[in-house]
């Protein structure tokens, strides 16, 4: 396969200038290993990355997003937006128009039918879809013609990009999933392994959990894409068998998910087979500061808004801790080219990205202690400061991971350079990060001073992901400690701002809102945000045209993927 | 009167019997491998518990410039991804494992003994002990461990401190689940032993059950309890290094030889004598122990000695 896909490579070249004028099939064969196996091609029935991303080859949205996280029209003419007459005013419906000449890899037309029956499919009784979410509040679709579909919502949608967006919201052929509705859905292998679709590929044989072979799509509405004429996508081993695979053997064209320290990484692109990629999307590592008293003396009232806590509560304090540590730093030791600085909760998309806060990128120990001095936080014979009888002794909790016991360890140097005590303590990813109201050590029931994860959002929209900090949604026994607001932060103009931005269309505004709140946050410091994590993937430097994406699939553009002579 | 040497008739009377542990260690001496091991197990021992006073360097001192560095003067063992000298973490992680070892070695064996050896002399208490024991055995280790630690941990630190607590907590949990296999073995030896014929003299002239478990049980189960001991610190070592590693042990700045090993494992390829160092250091000292294991089992084998 090597040899053959290496003559064709040269033959395509000699034949054309660039390969990626070369004709449909032209660059043999591409090979993609996924370390996880992806076990079904239908990303209904799966909420698993390795799903979307295999199924995103063979079915395709109406609008996906690109690498900058901006809407591109896939299947439709253009992007609906209030200005073109495609949104509603009143914000409850869309209109989408199909690209004119739409063929299925079996030859026949793409229809309005098919995209109604998609979602017709996912909100079937008794079918457990997965991306339920994406079709949230649709009260019915229409179809006035072949290529128009209106989307009608039950309440106004400032952000009514939900539906046939993005790799989770695929169209799928009504012809084939017919008889697979509801109940049916998970017995229809056939349809499943083998969906009808719009992409450049077709499946050619699926083993679940092992490997896919796919070849080129002939009715693919572009007529000299895809480059390639078969793909093999291989799933299973580790993270350190795929990026060798790449970077140092060269068996393989491209990897994904890689989350390996950056001098593994490093060492085996020094091989020079490939290269490593990343993509910014929204995940930030930070610091939750709890504002409620975690000790154990108040029992089942321990880390509730009834108790405040004895130090953390004074801003000061928390403001020292934040400019105490080496941002800088703790990126280069951590992440390297897989993480960026930030100083915002909300770090990306571009336009909702906040400037107001970057004085946190560099540290400044003695201003911490200048700041710790002047609020009365004086230091005792260990070195600790104390105030009121009250030491700052905090307990720092986290899951255990070799990057962040690193990082554990290097903060609590520099808190302890400001007079502040630390205990560190490590617990199993599977305990913290599992909602299990009966254990002590979840995220949520935060029974710690602090505590340190990652968060992203889906999407590109951060409305959802900014009412995180809601008073309402404060973790407590009362809700059997679901909620998303760690720190127990209860601000009431923070709460109307998120409200507002429930009510705002215009994505300026919406962005305004959106940093006016990241900053209320940041400038509070009831969170300290530590490294911008981004996604790794690796491709060998023989394969072209891979622009990787945190907002959709990796392959979102895998029809413009060709091999560079 | 009080000064006994000066009084030659006390001496001759003191010596000509002389000690049943005299005649061990004579024995021992022999051993040309146990008297190593000794002497290697008393160096690390009295290593890890002085050298942290005596180098200056403290374990968790962080110097970011100088991580990553090969052995050098001023770290003779190199420095690790945060530029902590491993030498002062080699020695206070020392001190931990070592304690651990010992201590949890210690528990699992008198338990295992006490259980071993009441199952076997009493036949009324073999069904339910031997029934106890299987239990144990078939106790999933992770889960159990999981519970204890969810359940004690908050107030064992409370009342000693966070590595103190969690000391007592390691050492407690480690020592109850490996007894098992001591206390079956030491049954199985008790087994035998009754019925051989001094038992039965023993028996015969009246000897009370407690003075024949001290007096003629014990000593002659001696050797394969020392095999267990010594297989013990060593299993009570790895396991301490499989807790620190699932962040069930102590917290993650404070080092054990086992946390130390994890946490180079990672760095196998580029750096690959941080595995080397705690790696060596917990071999050596597992092999020395069972050295010493060996050269008391058979100083402590009457049938042997003086051969």
């Amino acid at each position: 396969m090597k040899l053959k896909s290496m003559l064709m490579g040269a033959a395509a070249s000699a034949a054309f200038a660039s390969a990626a004028f070369a004709g449909r099939g032209d660059d043999g064969h591409l090979n993609i290993i996924f370390w996880q196996a992806p076990s079904i091609m239908n990303p209904y029935l799966s909420g698993g990355t390795k799903e979307l991303f295999a199924a995103s080859m063979v079915i395709e949205p109406l609008a996906r997003y690109d690498e900058n996280g901006n809407m591109v029209p896939w299947l439709a003419q253009e992007i609906p937006t209030v200005e073109n007459g495609g949104v509603s005013e009143d914000l409850k419906s869309i209109t989408w128009k199909l690209k004119p000449g739409l063929k299925w890899s079996d030859g026949t037309p793409v229809t309005s039918e098919d995209v109604k029956f998609t979602w017709e499919y996912c909100t079937a009784d008794g079918g457990g879809c997965a991306q339920q979410e994406k079709f949230g509040n649709v009260a019915s679709i229409d179809t006035p013609d072949e290529l128009t579909v209106v989307v009608h919502f039950e309440v106004p949608k400032p952000f009514p990009y939900g539906p046939f967006v993005g790799a989770q919201a695929p169209i799928i052929q009504k012809a084939q999933f017919e008889n697979c509705m509801g109940p049916k859905a998970p017995e229809c292998s056939e349809q499943n392994f083998a969906p009808v679709g719009t992409g450049p590929f077709v499946v050619t044989e699926f083993r679940p959990n092992d490997v896919i072979s796919l070849k080129a799509n002939e009715n693919y509405r572009e007529a000299d894409k895809p480059a390639f004429a078969t793909v093999t996508f291989k799933g299973g081993g580790d993270a350190t068998a795929a990026a060798r695979s790449v970077l140092e053997t060269g068996e393989f064209d491209y990897a994904w998910n890689l989350q390996l320290a950056p001098d593994v990484l490093q060492k085996m692109q020094e091989a020079g087979k490939g290269k490593v990629v990343s993509s910014f999307g929204t995940l930030v590592e930070r610091i939750m500061i709890n504002l409620t008293d975690p000790d154990s003396k108040w029992g089942d009232e321990r880390s509730t808004v009834k108790h405040p806590h004895p130090f953390l509560t004074d801003k000061a304090v928390r403001k020292a801790l934040s400019m105490a540590i080496d941002r800088p730093l703790l990126v280069e030791i951590g992440y390297g080219p897989a993480g960026k600085l930030t100083c915002n909760v909300l770090p990306a998309p571009e336009i909702y990205a906040s400037k107001a806060n970057d004085s946190c990128l560099e540290q400044d120990i003695e201003g911490a202690k200048k700041v710790l001095d002047d609020a009365g936080w004086k230091p005792g014979p260990d070195g600790v400061r104390v105030k009121d009888g009250v030491r700052l002794s905090i307990l720092y909790q986290t899951s255990t991971n070799a990057v962040r016991q690193d990082f554990q360890a290097l903060i609590k140097e520099w808190w302890k350079q400001i007079g502040v005590e630390t205990e560190l303590r490590n617990i199993d990813a599977s305990v913290f990060f599992g909602s299990d109201p009966g254990s002590p050590d979840t995220f949520q029931k935060f029974y710690a001073d602090v505590e340190m994860y990652a968060n992203n959002f889906d999407g590109t929209d951060p409305e959802a992901y900014m009412s995180n900090w809601r008073c309402d949604q404060i973790p407590g026994p009362d809700n059997q400690w679901q909620g998303n607001n760690m720190p127990r932060y209860c601000n009431p103009e923070y709460d109307k701002l998120t409200e507002e931005m429930a009510k705002t269309g215009e994505l300026e505004k919406r962005a305004e809102l959106a940093k006016q709140m990241n900053d209320m946050l940041m400038q509070d410091y009831i969170m300290l945000p530590l490294v911008y994590r981004g996604n790794v993937s690796a491709h060998s430097n023989s394969l072209g045209g891979v622009k990787i994406n945190a907002w959709d699939s990796e392959l979102w553009n895998i029809a413009d993927w060709h091999r560079v002579k | 009167m009080t000064d006994h040497s000066a009084d030659p008739g006390f001496e001759e009377a003191a010596r000509p019997p002389r000690s049943q542990w005299r005649d061990v260690w004579d024995q021992f001496k022999t051993h040309k491998g146990a008297l190593l091991g000794a002497g290697f197990f008393l160096f690390v021992v009295v290593a890890v518990m002085i050298g942290p006073w005596l180098w200056p360097i403290p374990y968790d001192a962080i110097d970011i410039r100088a991580r990553n560095q090969g052995p050098s003067l001023a770290h003779p063992f190199g420095t690790d991804q945060l530029g902590r000298d491993m030498l002062a973490r080699m020695l206070k992680g020392g001190q931990t494992s070592v304690a651990v070892g010992i201590a949890a070695m210690a528990l699992s064996l008198f338990f295992g003994t006490l259980v071993g050896v009441l199952a076997g002399y009493f036949k009324r208490l073999d069904g339910p002990l031997m029934r106890f024991t299987d239990l144990f055995l078939a106790l999933p280790l992770l889960p159990l461990l999981l519970v204890i630690i969810m359940l004690f941990r908050d107030p064992l630190r409370a009342a000693f401190g966070p590595e103190t607590g969690i000391f007592i907590l390691i050492v407690f949990v480690i020592g109850i689940t490996s007894w098992m296999q001591t206390a079956r073995i030491v049954r199985g030896d008790v087994l035998a032993l009754k019925e051989r014929e001094f038992v039965l003299a023993a028996r015969s002239i009246g000897t009370p059950d407690r003075r024949m478990i001290t007096r003629h049980l014990l000593p002659n189960v001696l050797s394969p309890i020392m095999v267990s001991a010594t297989l013990g610190i060593a299993n009570a070592i790895i396991t301490e290094s499989a807790l620190s590693f699932l962040g069930l042990g102590f917290p993650s700045d404070f080092p054990t030889w086992g946390r130390l090993l994890f946490d180079a494992t990672d760095y196998l390829q580029q750096y690959p004598e941080r595995v080397i160092w705690p790696g060596l250091a917990i071999s050596l000292t597992v092999l020395a122990v069972n050295y010493i294991g060996d050269g008391l089992r058979d100083a402590l084998d009457p049938r042997i000695r003086g051969r």
